[in-house]
């Protein structure tokens, strides 16, 4: 019988990931905007914007680390067979994929070096709710102020205070991504 | 063949019949392909072939090859992969369908309509070649000379 892990990726390849990758590329140039993207089917429980995210960004030369509450067997198999990419411990990913409360604590995540700080990981966070209200963003790409959901505060802060270095989140709801660069000041409000 | 290549299951053994034989045939042996949907590809792809000097040394990368790899799911159920040599799709859509027919009951007249008229006609090939170089082979002699002895 055929593996749940066949299933669901992109119908055309180019295409779809041309697209996910447009609205990826928006979604960080401008932080507290959100983009939908379609085309994948990942098993349960991803969200089709984070299996669309893998899917794009993901291939053989980029490690992953998989949360604790999607580190199933058909999950494990859905990535190896669609992207190839190595599933790895958190210290040496290149994208982190999971809830916030896997990928806490997030300083275990590569923040690049002073020389290369595009050695970095990308977090795909999976959230609950996303939607333009919460704490205030502010910094480039944004004209005046935006409002994002987000899981915590401290933690963006202290990643904005690494600047250059830093990690890069997106959020995912659904369909729905969000995009938080390691530029973007957050506030509590 | 190698001697010491370790022992083949059934299905790598139909998997490299098919990516070995000339598209133009197996498209004789099975003119129309049952509904299927493609799951991955046909895509097209490099993978770095590696060696080992006599059989036995330390591996070195003898270059890159150009590949084909497609996954199809058939409508009832099993899905075929294939990975073969070469950039032709079409190739690559049909030798995964069989694949995964040979998984269904239609496997024993695909067996015997396809899998072995393309294994006849390579060994024929293989045995026609080997002929060909056996003609050409020069049996060396030494003469016993004087000073030998």
């Amino acid at each position: 019988m055929i593996a749940e892990a066949l299933l669901g990726g992109f119908a055309s390849a180019p295409t779809a990931s041309a697209r996910v990758f447009r609205a990826a590329l928006e979604a960080m140039a401008r932080p507290g905007t959100i983009w939908t993207v379609e085309g994948a089917a990942p098993p349960a429980p991803l969200s089709i914007a984070a299996g669309a995210l893998v899917l794009t960004l993901c291939d053989g030369t980029t490690p992953l680390h998989l949360g604790a509450s999607l580190d199933t067997p058909v999950l494990r198999d859905w990535i190896t067979f669609h992207t190839g990419a190595p599933l790895v411990a958190a210290k040496a990913a290149q994208f982190a994929l999971g809830t916030w409360a896997d990928l806490m604590p997030v300083t275990r995540f590569a923040v690049g070096l002073p020389d290369y700080p595009d050695r970095s990981a990308t977090l795909i966070v999976e959230m609950p709710d996303l939607g333009p209200h919460g704490p205030r963003l502010t910094g480039p790409g944004i004209a005046t102020e935006a409002h994002l959901t987000l899981p915590e505060t401290a933690a963006f802060r202290a990643n904005r205070a690494l600047f250059p270095l830093g990690f890069d989140t997106y959020l995912t709801c659904g369909n729905r991504i969000a995009g938080l660069p390691r530029t973007t000041h957050v506030e509590a409000v | 063949m190698i001697a010491n290549e370790p022992e083949k299951n059934e299905r790598q053994i139909w998997m490299g019949l098919l990516a070995r034989a000339a598209p133009e045939r197996l498209q004789a042996l099975l003119q129309d392909l049952p509904p299927h949907t493609l799951l991955r590809g046909p895509e097209v792809g490099a993978v770095m072939v590696r060696g080992r000097v006599g059989g036995t040394g330390v591996p070195f990368n003898l270059g890159e090859m150009t590949v084909t790899r497609c996954t199809v799911q058939l409508a009832d159920g099993p899905a075929g992969h294939a990975h073969i040599q070469g950039r032709d799709k079409r190739h690559a859509v049909r030798a995964a369908v069989v694949d995964a027919l040979m998984q269904t009951d239609r496997a024993y007249a695909l067996r015997a309509g396809v899998l072995e008229p393309l294994a006849a006609h390579e060994t024929a090939t293989r045995a026609l070649r080997a002929a060909k170089a056996a003609a050409t082979k020069v049996e060396f002699f030494t003469l016993a000379r004087g000073e030998d002895a």
